[in-house]
């Protein structure tokens, strides 16, 4: 008898490789995303993400609309950070003209994106809590952002789609007594970060789940143009905010928050996570500073032309979202409506990584990684 | 109680001409009957529980209703009757490429294993079905014939979630019965006997003058054995956080992914009647089933009931409470939870146990 005969077949023991769809129609794919997934057991070998199922051609649809019409396709792009989509595009747009809005606006509008960034992370904590099965922060989280989406709709009557950052100011002023309702939200959100602590963040069963899983190095991350919480949590200290301070976020005083790897590997599930809910203090940081120092008096209309006609030129300008640089490509040729407008999307570079650092993990994990990438597929599809 | 039924039986003058044989069907019909009564009950009014007891965890009311017309009824009494008709008039789906066999078969496999556990369970010092010398072997093999159940659900389903679903169940189920049997050979060891009614026996009296002489209290190693045996059984349930096998975030519903309608009901009746299994078994095994906590106290058959049904409940709070607090595990940590600590501990156990009853007693 040879030694070959001796040695284990391997092909033998080994079983297929078995083609599994994760979605589009899933639990947890955070809208419709398709996931095809090889598995080997339960463990994963590639992911293929498709996408396009919501696919809405916003790019094509803003060359044929006003500049003043593109606001509400911005805001459906990523329907959960509404605020920060039109300020985004608000700012690319007062840059490619050449405007320069009064500073109440400047106020209106930091404190209305902050707030949104608060909801938009309590939505991505508690979604992140229901993919590892922990159902009841879920909850928790709706039930604060609910008070932002109601303090929303008393300023400008929608709850989710807002329209409410113009090219040139903001649709209008700040109600009565809104501004003393956001301090009272702001006292009352505060204490309820511990309570989300508590019941999530340093639950023994929810950091091994997450601690050390789909970690993203800094490097990786870098490469794949990651950005925003994801980035961070991966230790790099990189915030438009700060770094390239655009509208009046200098003149606040915060902190960015960067994963440590306090509870295992830098960048894993848990950093990432933990970045969000560090933002959330430093947003209600910002808003109080905001609310602090807003003008009392002030019109918010007066930079707004009658008609938007900007100079032919282009313009690429970035401002941090909840999901990272939301870059916006304007190219203008003089006419009233986009030549061409490019969106540059955050949640679209997060979710080009998943194959980099979710092969190899169970089908458990990653599905806890793609929660932990906080992907809007408004804004990736577009 | 079915040799009690044929003896009445004998003594009524009109049954005494029929053939042994269908007597004994009418007997264990009779019996039958109102076990499934109970288990549906049972499973009701557990779904609302657990609902009011989700909501108010969770910052919510739950189902609310104010008793007119098609509403649920007052606090949403009557949510689960609703749904019960809901499920009973739906339209029962078989997928086409389905083994229609197993199918159909599954879900009464798996209700089956959790119906027929109920004859050994004594409810009070009267009402057992059946007080077999071999009863906690009994409770424990019948309790595992849900797995086949569950694993001709997720095999005839002809879908990957399911068969994911079942195959993690597999696993899980198997892989707990070892820690969760083991744990319970440490009380029997010290009873004896393996009937339900001397078990809970052994349990009276009082321990140091102060607490009751229930099992938990009896001495260091029972008391991990309770925990070792609770925990296990929630595993045994597919319960959070080990209900991996209906993952919802991850494997859509698991098992039962493909039923839906009066199929699916059993399912969930059965998941219901589960928990309760496990919940009676810890209480009567640990925390000594329908004895009053103070001895003599309140003590009779009727309070009998009060206590076993207010240990078993609470038991059943306490996997609500879990589920609505806690992740969920991973099939590996899983699988290291039972087989690196549970097993090695519950063998510790077993030896101190045996030391502790040798040296002590």
């Amino acid at each position: 008898m040879g030694i070959e005969t001796l040695t284990l077949d391997r092909s033998a023991i080994q079983g297929e490789e078995m083609v599994l769809n994760i979605g589009p129609q899933h639990p947890s794919t955070h809208g419709v995303l398709r996931l095809q997934v090889v598995t080997d057991g339960e463990i994963v070998t590639k992911i293929t993400p498709y996408i396009g199922y919501l696919h809405r051609c916003f790019e094509k649809h803003c060359e044929n609309v006003t500049y003043e019409q593109v606001i509400p396709f911005v805001d459906r792009c990523d329907y959960i950070a509404s605020m920060n989509n039109n300020f985004g595009y608000a700012v690319a747009m007062e840059e490619l003209m050449g405007i320069e809005v009064s500073e109440k606006v400047h106020y209106i509008r930091v404190i209305v994106a902050e707030l949104n960034r608060i909801a938009s992370h309590l939505l991505a904590i508690g979604t992140f809590g229901l993919d590892v099965g922990a159902f009841t922060p879920f909850l928790y989280c709706f039930r604060d952002r609910e008070r932002i989406l109601d303090l929303f709709e008393l300023l400008c009557g929608a709850r989710l789609l807002y329209n409410y950052i113009w090219v040139g100011g903001v649709s209008h002023d700040f109600p009565i007594g809104f501004v003393e309702k956001v301090y009272e939200f702001l006292d009352y959100f505060e204490p309820k970060i511990q309570e989300y602590n508590d019941l999530l963040t340093f639950n023994k069963i929810f950091i091994e789940r997450t601690a050390d899983v789909g970690v993203l190095p800094a490097d990786v991350a870098i490469s794949y143009g990651v950005s925003g919480p994801n980035l961070r949590g991966s230790g790099v200290k990189w915030d438009l905010r700060k770094n390239e301070p655009y509208s009046i976020y200098n003149k606040f005083d915060f902190d960015i928050p960067i994963g440590t790897g306090a509870m295992g590997t830098v960048g894993g599930c848990w950093d990432r996570y933990y970045v969000r809910i560090r933002e959330l203090e430093e947003s209600v940081k910002i808003t109080r500073q905001a609310l602090d120092q807003i003008p009392r008096e002030g019109d918010v209309h007066a930079a707004l032309p009658k008609k938007i006609r900007p100079p032919k030129g282009h313009v690429y300008s970035r401002t941090e979202t909840p999901r990272g640089d939301l870059g916006f490509y304007i190219i203008s040729d003089g006419k009233p409506k986009p030549f061409r407008l490019k969106l540059r999307s955050p949640a679209f570079t997060a979710l080009s990584c998943i194959n980099e650092i979710a092969r190899g993990w169970m089908i458990a994990d990653v599905i806890a990684i793609l929660g932990s990438l906080d992907i809007v597929l408004g804004e990736i599809d577009r | 109680m079915v040799d009690l039924l044929l003896q009445k039986f004998s003594e009524v003058s009109f049954l005494s001409g029929m053939p042994s044989a269908l007597l004994f069907v009418l007997a264990a019909t009779l019996i039958a009957l109102p076990l499934f009564m109970f288990v549906a009950v049972n499973a009701l009014v557990a779904v609302y529980a657990e609902r009011k007891i989700s909501a108010f965890m969770q910052d919510r009311l739950g189902p609310m209703g104010q008793g007119v017309g098609l509403h649920a009824g007052k606090w949403g009494l009557l949510q689960t009757v609703a749904d019960a008709i809901k499920l009973l008039i739906k339209e029962d789906i078989i997928p086409a490429l389905a083994d229609r066999k197993l199918f159909i078969l599954a879900p009464f496999i798996l209700f089956v294993g959790a119906f027929i556990v109920f004859v050994g369970i004594p409810f009070n010092q009267h009402i057992l079905v059946a007080d077999f010398n071999i009863g906690v072997f009994y409770i424990i093999a019948m309790s595992s014939i849900g797995v086949i159940g569950i694993i001709m659900a997720g095999y005839s389903s002809n879908n990957k979630w399911s068969l994911y679903g079942a195959m993690r169940s597999a696993a899980q189920i198997i892989s707990y019965e070892i820690p969760l049997a083991l744990s319970l050979i440490t009380v029997i060891m010290l009873v004896g006997s393996l009937k339900m009614q001397d078990i809970i026996i052994a349990q009276h009296g009082l321990i140091w003058g102060i607490l009751p002489n229930w099992f938990i209290f009896n001495n260091p190693f029972t008391f991990i054995a309770f925990f070792i045996f609770f925990i296990s059984g929630v595993a045994e349930v597919n319960r959070t956080p080990f209900d991996l096998p209906e993952a919802e975030s991850e494997l859509v519903a698991g098992f039962h992914t493909e039923y839906s309608g009066m199929r699916w009901a059993f399912f969930f009746l059965a998941e219901y009647a589960n928990m309760f299994i496990v919940a009676a078994m810890t209480s009567i095994i640990f925390l000594g089933g329908w004895q009053s906590p103070i001895p003599g106290f309140l003590n009779g058959p009727g309070w009998g009931l009060f206590w076993f049904f207010s240990k078993a409940g609470f038991l059943i709070f306490v996997m609500m409470w879990f589920r609505w607090t806690f992740p969920r595990l991973r099939t590996d940590q899983l699988m290291q939870m039972c087989w690196k600590y549970f097993l090695p501990f519950s063998l510790i156990n077993l030896l101190g146990v045996g030391l502790w009853d040798l040296w002590l007693n």
